[in-house]
């Protein structure tokens, strides 16, 4: 066990040194001397010069990498160059808004496509799950922004149930009154993608023979689904679910910029409007090395949830 | 004799339909798909002809008046339009009805300096700089209102600056589905031939190409489509489809190079390795027609997932420019125009969008169906 975890973590080292790479090509090289970026944005020739010597833009391409790296591994990015902000205060300070819209989220929308995809599993077939999925096709059709902009206008704006956006201080009228719209936003544009998906795990599950084995030898239905077919299910389930966990990292790029939600979504979003390169190549970065690990996780889970899986 | 022998080889050598026929055969079966394939051909109609300015040619200009609501509800009555709405106000002096006389900036200063000079002052002495220009722009800004009298209603309404809303809805679609389609070919093409040789010829090369896809799918889809677009830093249709096929192969690459895993041990690429065939000519010409169905129907769900991208990308501004029309800009506009109780262009660029991305998901269901009938 122990061995298999460092040569799967001696196995990342290149796919992180592909991603370093590519992200220093990317602003290094495509992205050009920030100079000419930020002539219009900051008055002081000093500070961009100042930024410049940073990045080592008048040295050969490895100083400039070696520089990135070092940032990396330091986690010192320096300072945003639209806001002055040192950018590891930036990740610290907008993580904690994201987490607290999306793992609600994450977990309510898992729960709920896992009882409605169990249920069209069950009825396969009949109107109600030819319903169920024409539904989920036409839903997921429409646009996220359509969702936001009608309910953010319908439920808050019209209606006043909720508050159209903002943020507090505080852990619990962020949680029951910020978070909510956008948490409900966001469970009904997931809901239906993750329902079809869920519900073609159920159904490889419920032509197997050891399901009908459990039903010959007189099982009650409520056990062969909950037990012997979930749990089987529950394997592909597992991995979409860590599938999204590096999303967390990133943020809900456009319900946070909606609601006004200070996440790490939002601050991808004005950085890139502003050309604010240290914050989207620190988010990038870090995000990357999250998912690199939660894949690793992800595999270890596998065994746990089945022992027929060999890790090797 | 001789004729009824020749007459059963003739028989004996009518071929057996081909997969391509098998499959249209399925696919005409399932009336579903039938509907929907019928429907992305109708908007691939209005994108071609969109495209040659057959129709929509003329969706910037200003037919009706400001934010006209659609002829099935009839012309706005002045007081429904909410005054305290900056943004309307602010536009309302672009209103075509109130065209402002044009004022010589000049013309003041001008008289009091003749004044003084009195009557004695010849006039060609001052002459007024800018009288050519403004006695033109009188001419035809005269001629522009009298030739067009804004209409109070549109047939899906109008936008801010009085455009018809279905023709722009119609030029959004030229936009978004030639973007979705050609994104989605770039990126078929670009896992398709990465696929093929990381199948095909195994090894170091294999390893390659799964490190560079184990790059591109550790950064979450998003993310890496914003951090180019801040990078590239334009905006403009072949900037979105570059972002967008560029980093999007990812899936097709896997599943490609899964079926080439798959098909170069076969026995008849063992036959076609005897004949003396290339190993460019065996992975494209025997082997690809073989796992063809595979990319047409990933092309198709990768158009439908691009549609999505493009329209996020070009509400959020990093998407096409601004003198071209997608649903993701009527979106952007929308969002304000709902506020003031506008609803129809949002609508339109909705409807429109649904009703493709629905067909398309629907047809590319029927086709992976009718193309791989062991799925069912």
């Amino acid at each position: 066990m122990l061995a298999y975890i460092v040569r799967r973590l001696w196995q990342i080292v290149p796919t992180l040194l592909g991603v370093v790479l590519l992200v220093f090509l990317l602003f290094n090289w495509v992205g050009g001397d920030p100079a000419y970026l930020l002539a219009g944005k900051i008055s002081n020739p000093e500070q961009i010069e100042n930024i410049r010597r940073q990045l080592g833009v008048d040295q050969p391409m490895y100083v400039q990498l070696w520089i990135f790296i070092k940032q990396i591994a330091t986690g010192d990015f320096g300072v945003s160059w639209a806001t002055n902000e040192k950018v590891s205060e930036i990740f610290a300070t907008r993580l904690g808004p994201s987490l607290t819209v999306l793992l609600p989220l994450l977990v309510i929308d898992t729960l709920l496509a896992i009882a409605a995809a169990m249920l069209v599993a069950y009825v396969r077939g009949s109107l109600t799950d030819r319903l169920v999925m024409i539904g989920c096709t036409v839903g997921q059709s429409i646009s996220i922004l359509v969702y936001i902009i009608v309910f953010q206008y319908v439920l808050a704006y019209q209606l006043g149930w909720f508050p159209v956006q903002g943020w507090g201080n505080n852990l619990a009228e962020n949680l029951f009154k910020f978070s909510l719209l956008p948490i409900i936003v966001g469970v009904i544009v997931s809901l239906a993608p993750d329902t079809r998906l869920y519900r073609s795990f159920f159904l490889d599950e419920i032509n197997q023979d050891y399901v009908r084995t459990a039903r010959a030898k007189g099982m009650s239905e409520t056990r062969v689904m909950w037990v012997h077919v979930l749990r089987n299910a529950s394997i592909p389930i597992i991995t979409n679910v860590m599938i999204q966990l590096p999303g967390l990292l990133a943020g809900a790029f456009l319900i946070e910029r909606f609601f006004s939600i200070p996440g790490v979504g939002r601050e991808v979003i004005l950085a890139v409007e502003r050309s604010d390169f240290p914050v989207i190549k620190a988010v990038t970065i870090y995000v990357a090395i999250a998912t690199l690990l939660i894949n690793l996780l992800a595999d270890l889970l596998y065994k746990a949830v089945d022992p027929r899986v060999q890790l090797k | 004799m001789m004729e009824a022998v020749l007459g059963s080889t003739a028989i004996a050598r009518a071929e057996s339909p081909g997969l391509w026929v098998l499959a249209w055969r399925r696919f005409c079966r399932d009336r579903l798909g039938l509907v929907a394939f019928v429907v992305v051909v109708f908007f691939f109609g209005l994108m071609v002809a969109s495209g040659l300015g057959l129709i929509a040619a003329d969706w910037s200009k200003e037919v009706g008046v400001s934010d006209a609501p659609p002829a099935f509800i009839g012309p706005q009555t002045p007081p429904a339009r909410p005054a305290a709405a900056p943004a309307a106000a602010a536009d309302s002096s672009r209103e075509g009805k109130s065209e402002p006389a044009v004022i010589d900036p000049l013309a003041n200063e001008l008289s009091d300096i003749r004044h003084q000079k009195g009557a004695g002052a010849t006039d060609t002495a001052i002459v007024d700089p800018l009288a050519d220009v403004l006695a033109e722009i009188r001419r035809e800004s005269g001629a522009a209102s009298a030739a067009e009298t804004r209409a109070p209603t549109l047939v899906f309404g109008g936008d801010k600056w009085g455009r018809d809303v279905l023709k722009k809805a119609i030029k959004g679609t030229e936009t978004s589905m030639f973007v979705g389609l050609a994104a989605a070919t770039l990126a078929a093409f670009i896992g398709t031939v990465f696929g093929a040789l990381a199948g095909y010829y195994g090894r170091w090369i294999d390893d390659f190409f799964n490190w560079f896809y184990s790059i591109f799918t550790s950064i979450p889809y998003l993310l890496l489509i914003l951090a180019i677009a801040g990078v590239l830093n334009q905006k403009g249709t072949t900037t979105v489809i570059l972002i967008l096929g560029l980093t999007g192969w990812t899936g097709i690459f896997r599943l490609v190079r899964a079926e080439y895993l798959k098909h170069k041990v076969r026995e008849y690429i063992q036959a076609a390795d005897a004949i003396g065939a290339s190993h460019m000519r065996r992975m494209f010409v025997h082997i690809l027609p073989n796992v063809s169905h595979v990319v047409l129907v990933q092309l198709s769900l990768h158009v439908v997932l691009f549609i999505k991208s493009e329209v996020v990308l070009s509400f959020l501004g990093f998407g096409v420019g601004v003198d071209t029309v997608s649903w993701g800009s009527m979106l952007n506009e929308a969002q304000n125009e709902l506020i003031l109780g506008k609803w129809w262009q949002l609508a339109a660029a909705t409807i429109a969008m649904a009703t493709l991305v629905t067909a398309f998901s629907l047809f590319t269901d029927a086709l992976r169906d009718a193309l791989d009938p062991r799925l069912k």
